[in-house]
């Protein structure tokens, strides 16, 4: 029987939830003994080759690419689990959720005391992904099937989630393991 | 059967003092129930309900339910269980509480409900409210994005340090904590030493300058579930 697969990506997330990951220490040599890493930044596979298991979703949505590829995610794989405070709840990014876009972008790119943009344009070439309103948790997107708080969520907590996900066991964490910082 | 008057809680008899709640009947007898804005020694106030048990069949908040004799009292059912963990959920989106960068992380009680009923995700909309910051008092600062309205804040001042120097203005959604001169926290008589500070439950009211002291993993949520036992609690300092 073939290895399950495993995808991962990082939406609007800072990585620090790929980085706990590989805060696994050398049970990443374990892992790699029970999963193929599919589309995922730890082996710099940009698209899906085939179906997958489980997808790893770190960060929340703040631009069209980032639903683009969450939505991507929910139809290669069969669980998805958000990873992170960022992806659970919007995280840090949506710190700008309080603040009405046109004046975040207002103070990026044209009022902010250490900006130099003589032609006062906000940043607008087809090719930059959309900003969307504001920042939503993943599962306010697509459907997700387990949440992993934290941030990042303890290299423990990923390895026992992973573990149980993988054995179709149910995923229960202990009390220690579910943080939300 | 014994003098004292009793009811049944979770199948389970428990003594009472005639004029005691419910919750504070379960608390004498070492049996916890949830709660957010009830806190011993304040009188009750009854709006969070996260303290909600039925009561001889009548879904009530038991931090304001009077204790009565043979009343049958459930509290850990999986219905409310169910229910708590809504109302807890609800209180997490309707603010703003970014856990990974409060000071109040590891001490919150709104966050310690959130582990100790496994939340992961509330199953809500965030709702991403707009809410000021007050930190115009050189000590003390007011964050409304995490206040719950519990009032423990108001009544700590009002009863215990004898200031008045919360109170509550407008109604329904639009209901938010302020100083009760209905100004600025720093044309108040609020003091870094008034114990309406240590009452609230989760970040809203802050002393300045004095956050993150304890490293994580020590933090008194961290291990031990809020309402466990206290020789667990003790245990584990």
């Amino acid at each position: 029987m073939s290895k399950p697969r495993v995808a991962t990506t990082s939406l609007c997330g800072c990585f620090g939830c790929h980085m706990s990951l590989l805060d696994i220490d050398e049970r990443i040599l374990a892992l790699a003994e029970i999963v193929e890493f599919d589309k995922s930044p730890i082996n710099d596979h940009k698209d899906f080759t085939q179906r997958c298991a489980v997808g790893l979703i770190e960060g929340g949505c703040a631009n069209a690419e980032n639903v683009h590829v969450l939505r991507r995610f929910r139809e290669m794989c069969d669980v998805l689990v958000s990873v992170g405070d960022c992806a659970t709840t919007g995280g840090i990014p949506a710190l700008r959720n309080l603040v009405p876009l046109g004046e975040c972008l207002h103070e990026a790119y044209v009022a902010g005391p250490s900006v130099h943009n003589p032609s006062g344009r906000v940043p607008d070439d087809p090719e930059i992904p959309l900003l969307l309103d504001k920042v939503y948790p993943a599962h306010e997107v697509v459907k997700i099937d387990f949440h992993l708080p934290g941030c990042p969520p303890s290299a423990d907590t990923l390895w026992e989630a992973l573990n149980a996900l993988l054995a179709g066991k149910p995923l229960a964490l202990p009390y220690a393991l579910l943080k939300y910082d | 059967m014994s003098a004292d008057p009793s009811l049944i809680l979770d199948g389970r008899e428990i003594p009472f003092v005639p004029g005691q709640t419910i919750l504070q009947a379960a608390d004498d007898a070492g049996v916890y129930i949830p709660r957010l804005c009830d806190k011993p020694g304040l009188e009750p106030f009854g709006s969070c309900r996260v303290c909600v048990v039925r009561a001889n069949g009548r879904t009530v908040s038991s931090c304001t339910y009077p204790a009565s004799l043979g009343m049958v009292v459930e509290s850990e059912t999986p219905e409310l269980q169910a229910m708590r963990k809504v109302l807890l959920e609800m209180l997490f989106v309707e603010g703003n509480h970014f856990c990974m960068s409060c000071e109040k992380s590891g001490h919150c009680e709104l966050q310690a409900l959130g582990y100790r009923f496994g939340i992961t995700a509330p199953q809500f909309e965030y709702q991403f409210p707009h809410r000021e910051v007050d930190a115009s008092h050189p000590d003390i600062l007011i964050d409304h994005n995490r206040c719950i309205l519990c009032a423990r804040c108001v009544r700590t001042s009002r009863d215990l340090d004898g200031k008045e120097v919360f109170g509550f203005v407008g109604r329904g959604p639009h209901k938010r904590l302020a100083a009760s001169t209905g100004s600025r926290l720093k044309d108040t008589n609020a003091d870094v030493t008034d114990r309406a500070i240590d009452a609230c439950p989760v970040g809203a009211l802050l002393r300045k300058r004095v956050g993150f002291a304890v490293p994580v993993g020590q933090r008194p949520y961290d291990t031990v579930p809020i309402g466990a036992p206290e020789p667990v609690q003790e245990a584990r300092r």
